[in-house]
């Protein structure tokens, strides 16, 4: 590590440095890399399966169980994965300050925004079955 | 914080522009590329979901634009930025172990995310229509 002899021994325990932040980010990335391939998977099998049936039919299936639990992971997963990934393109991109702090929350609050929404939905649609 | 302020507008090192576009650094642009659309297109997913819980007038103003031919050439899209990026994510997680980088492999591994995706896109595509045209 880099954490040199300024850095109290605690800081160079913790290693986190000026970011104040360590590999969690990295580390859930990857982790949700890893849960969204078996998701995705699902997902369009769920989406091909409920191509032409009418609203009714889509409601039952999409408001049964299993169904909605996995479309609820799904949505969890993708939505923390692409809410990393946006951060990473920012981050990379836009170098003035207060455009990137703008950025960066409009991004926790559009993922935020699509994964509640998403979920409230499946969440009704179960309620409805 | 204090900002960092160059004193002189200093040149920048040469950057992505000077190399000859190669196949791996095009599926590196292509998986970031991917990943930013499929961000936009969580709301597709998310429309879809509110009205299917709405009513069968939301359901079917959705299925109406889905089934358009804007909305099929976005779908279709989407479904190829979904598997090239599920596939480019894939071939990143192989990296994250270590393996994959030789010279071969890495060329390997691009040509399978492209040829792969497009073949899933093909086949998730096929069998849409024939669900399509067997539950009318």
């Amino acid at each position: 590590m880099v954490a040199g002899k300024m850095s109290t021994p605690l800081a160079r325990v913790r290693g986190l440095g000026a970011a104040r932040s360590g590999t969690e980010q990295f580390w859930r990335q990857r982790l949700t890399a890893v849960a969204n391939v078996p998701l995705i998977i699902a997902f369009v099998f769920i989406v091909v399966g409920l191509l032409g049936r009418n609203h009714a039919a889509v409601v039952q299936i999409l408001g049964s169980p299993l169904v909605a639990v996995v479309m609820l992971l799904f949505i969890l997963s993708i939505t923390t994965h692409m809410r990393i990934g946006m951060q990473v393109i920012i981050e990379d991109y836009v170098h003035d300050e207060t455009a990137k702090l703008a950025l960066l929350m409009a991004n926790t609050f559009f993922s935020v925004a699509v994964g509640l929404a998403s979920a409230f939905a499946i969440l009704m649609l179960s309620f409805k079955v | 914080m204090a900002e960092t302020k160059a004193p002189v507008e200093r040149p920048l090192s040469p950057h992505l522009f000077i190399y000859k576009p190669t196949l791996t650094m095009t599926m590196s642009i292509v998986h970031r590329v991917t990943g930013a659309s499929l961000y936009f297109g969580t709301l597709l997913v998310a429309w879809w979901l509110i009205a299917a819980a709405s009513s069968p007038n939301a359901y079917a103003g959705v299925g109406s634009f889905m089934g358009s031919l804007v909305g099929r050439v976005i779908l279709f899209g989407y479904t190829w930025a979904l598997m090239l990026h599920m596939l480019g994510g894939i071939r990143h997680l192989i990296w994250d172990t270590g393996r994959g980088f030789g010279p071969r492999e890495r060329e390997w591994l691009a040509v399978a995310t492209v040829v792969g995706s497009i073949s899933l896109t093909v086949v998730i595509w096929i069998v849409g229509y024939l669900f399509m045209g067997g539950s009318r």
